[in-house]
């Protein structure tokens, strides 16, 4: 039986066995510098090269790319990324650094790349020696993606990439970029193409990354422009005007619901510091509300338990999607994952603020701010989570058309 | 002890769903309910108890009025999730019947483990309906908390005081009563007819069930009717609190799943603007959150459920979260489900109505959300200091 309860399949069971014994043997070293939560916010090349060699030793060891084929360079097994996942959470392990391939490229190449792709990208993808970014957001196409306007234009077997990307996670670092783009502007959906582009050997000669300081103060996100960029015919995925159902693959891959289970290691994200709302009542226990323990205030007790019990019900609900008889549709609760776990750690986040009252004004650099000053950091990333990869918003939409049948909105 | 990853809902459980859908289909579709219980409005009319006793009579041939009750007591001894199955249905339909009345006497009398529990629980079996008299004047859902006494001791006690909010009381047959002596409280099992008993309906909100008052005026209870000795009927109560709880939840999500299912079909079909009200987001989005909140709560009650049978020192807990969100639950979708059906969602021949109404009896029944959301801060963070 594994954490989750669910039973293993021989080869799964073989394989946590193989997966518990390497990382017990194989523990990273402490990284040299601090980490930031999460992938997309690496700044510097000390924490990148420490996290690179990481994910090389494990995805040698066979820990990163289980389910993939053999001849794009995964482990050709079936069912064993999720195993290797829980074995590297169990350990603790450092997080990749190269979330956005691993999530998003890998599996849009692999369903929509021709051979030669994803012969050529998916190998590095898994091993972490090209780190990718994704062009999709524009300043004029947030939730309403298909409305992005970077042009790509045909001569021959090259095209012409003119526009602009924003909120462009790893792009300081990024070797590659997965572009939706716009070949045919009389066709809002219909008018989109997808391609992979290079963007570190074009710097400065078709592709200029800035960087953008998000509401934290930290960095990690970029606008990235391009120039007469040429890139040739090869690097399209899929047909000249299926962009859209290609950047459909992509989507549902980031907001967890897609076929392919995305590698991914343990590590201090924003999800673990916030997953547990039984943090909520230690910090109770240590701060003050109206001159007695937090703990002890009918008001917060009640509140830590509304959001205690959502987070269970999440966690249940998770079980009940397998179980056929007790999921009326099979979507219901797989495309509210992202909706209800993003919205539960923002109202985490936001308690622990009034918990803390006076102490919440402490920011991190403050040596009296209860616990590192994290709350208020964690609660402005929050937004971060609410926003992308689909607003909450967007995400209500989507629920409401797919699964209730209501009209759609565009 | 581990729960089941699947809950422990197998096939058996599907088709007693599948079976038990078709049944409330033919026997209690919206137009039969409305007319059972809704041909007349006055809200001052005489409190009526209204039901098919026909249709209970089938349920009763086909064995699911004792799917709670043990085997060796003579029922079919079927799990709490199956259970929890048959009662989400009947919530779904809004079937007004002692179902959930009977089985939670039952999960009483399984706790008590005495040969007058079990004699009690025998003749549910044999087709008894059963309720419960366990609540004072003041509401009170504390198992030490009731109003009636009982005095003597030996064969024979004698019951005197009122029971309050005895739910289904004049579709019962048989009441286990809390009454409280020098030694404790202790649980009697009290025919309806018997001397000394009288039922007063309660005027209710909900239509689909009925309530009232029982006074007990000298009645006696020899030996055989003990459920649980003086001292022992709070324990008893508490050990069967976990699964009364869940299988209100589980009737608040079948009810809840209905007040969706009928709304987005009415979204989806009214026309305002020259579009269905349902393309608009402020129609459109909560009715989403609707679906979110009855997801959290059918999870938490069939989590319940398998505790019940499965992580018994988890079910109180599971049954605890599970109430309080089937409560919040109960309170936005009712309130959506009128809104967003307009002008007809305020009258009395639109649906709606009804199970608005059985969710709010619902929501208190037992305790309401805020009231198990501090139970379960007593148990997860400590009781409050004094």
């Amino acid at each position: 039986m594994t954490e989750a309860g669910r039973k293993d399949t021989p080869e799964q069971a073989e394989f946590r066995t193989y997966c518990r014994d390497w990382l017990s043997r194989n523990r990273p070293a402490p990284p040299p510098v601090e980490l930031p939560l999460s992938a997309i916010e690496l700044t510097d090349h000390q924490q990148l090269d420490y996290l690179c060699a990481w994910q090389k030793s494990a995805y040698d060891a066979g820990l990163v790319g289980c389910d993939y084929p053999r001849e794009y360079g995964g482990g050709g097994r079936t069912g064993c990324q999720r195993i290797a996942n829980e074995e590297m959470q169990r350990a603790r392990t450092p997080y990749f650094p190269n979330v956005i391939a691993l999530g998003m490229a890998a599996p849009t190449i692999f369903h929509h790349g021709s051979e030669e792709l994803k012969r050529r990208f998916i190998p590095k993808i898994l091993s972490g020696e090209e780190i990718w970014c994704q062009g999709f957001s524009e300043p004029e196409a947030g939730s309403d993606l298909a409305n992005v306007q970077t042009l790509a234009e045909r001569k021959g077997d090259l095209w012409t990439i003119n526009g602009q990307k924003t909120w462009t996670s790893l792009a300081t670092f990024a070797t590659w970029m997965i572009i939706l783009c716009r070949h045919d502007r009389s066709d809002k959906y219909k008018g989109l193409t997808y391609f992979v582009v290079p963007i570190k050997e074009a710097l400065g000669k078709g592709v200029e990354v800035r960087p953008l300081i998000k509401m934290t103060g930290e960095g990690g996100f970029n606008e990235v422009f391009f120039t007469d960029l040429e890139i040739p015919d090869a690097y399209r995925l899929d047909a000249v005007g299926n962009g859209w159902q290609v950047a459909m693959t992509t989507l549902l891959h980031e907001r967890g619901a897609g076929p392919l289970v995305t590698p991914t290691a343990g590590g201090s994200d924003l999800g673990a510091i916030t997953a547990n709302a039984m943090t909520l009542v230690n910090l109770a226990r240590n701060s003050q509300y109206n001159g007695k323990s937090a703990a002890d205030d009918p008001v917060i007790r009640d509140r830590i338990m509304e959001i205690l019990i959502r987070q269970v019900a999440f966690m249940q609900s998770i079980r009940r999607t397998r179980v056929p008889g007790l999921t009326d549709h099979p979507m219901r609760f797989p495309l509210q994952g992202k909706l209800v776990f993003t919205e539960i750690m923002q109202d985490i986040a936001s308690l622990a603020l009034e918990i803390e009252g006076a102490a919440s004004t402490l920011y991190v650099a403050d040596g009296n701010a209860p616990e590192g000053g994290q709350w208020p950091l964690a609660y402005l990333n929050c937004f971060g989570a609410t926003i992308a990869a689909g607003t909450s918003e967007v995400l209500r939409n989507i629920l409401g058309e797919r699964v209730l049948g209501m009209p759609k909105t565009k | 002890m581990a729960q089941p990853e699947d809950f422990g809902y197998h096939a058996e459980e599907d088709l007693l769903r599948s079976e038990a859908r078709k049944f409330f289909k033919k026997h209690c579709d919206e137009l039969t309910l409305m007319k059972l219980v809704a041909s007349k409005h006055d809200p001052h009319r005489v409190p009526e108890c209204l039901w098919d006793r026909q249709a209970w009579g089938k349920m009763a041939e086909l064995g699911w009025t004792t799917l709670a009750v043990p085997e060796d007591a003579g029922g079919l001894g079927m799990s709490a999730v199956a259970v929890a199955t048959l009662v989400e249905e009947a919530g779904r339909a809004a079937f007004p019947s002692p179902l959930i009345a009977t089985i939670n006497a039952t999960y009483v009398l399984a706790a008590c483990g005495t040969e007058g529990a079990r004699t009690a629980l025998g003749e549910i079996a044999e087709g008894k309906t059963a309720g419960l008299a366990i609540t004072n004047r003041r509401g009170s859902w504390e198992s030490a908390d009731t109003d009636v006494t009982a005095a003597g001791s030996g064969s024979t006690v004698t019951l005197n005081g009122t029971a309050w909010f005895v739910q289904d009381a004049r579709k019962a047959d048989l009441l286990v009563v809390s009454a409280r002596s020098e030694a404790g409280v202790g649980l009697y099992v009290v025919p309806v007819d018997a001397p000394g008993v009288t039922i007063d309906p309660d005027s209710i909100v909900d239509l689909t069930r009925d309530q009232a008052h029982v006074t007990f005026a000298g009645v006696e209870a020899g030996a055989a009717q003990v459920a649980a000795e003086p001292g022992k009927g709070e324990a008893a109560l508490n050990a069967a609190r976990p699964a009364l709880l869940t299988m209100v939840s589980a009737d608040m999500c079948g009810a809840g799943e209905w007040q969706l299912q009928t709304t987005t079909a009415y979204a989806k079909e009214r026309v305002q603007f020259d579009r269905p009200i349902g393309f608009f987001q402020a129609v459109k989005h909560p009715i989403v959150n609707m679906m979110i909140m009855i997801d959290n709560a059918r999870s938490l009650a069939y989590a319940a459920a398998c505790a019940l049978n499965h992580e018994p020192s988890e079910a109180a807990r599971y049954a605890h979260m599970a109430k309080a969100a089937a409560s919040a639950m109960a309170a936005f979708c009712s309130g959506r489900s009128v809104q967003y059906h307009g002008g007809m969602g305020f009258t009395w021949e639109c649906y709606v109505h009804l199970y608005v109404k059985r969710q709010i009896h619902n929501q208190v029944l037992y305790g309401d959300a805020a009231y198990h959301r501090a139970r379960l801060a007593d148990m997860l963070i400590g009781p409050i200091a004094a």
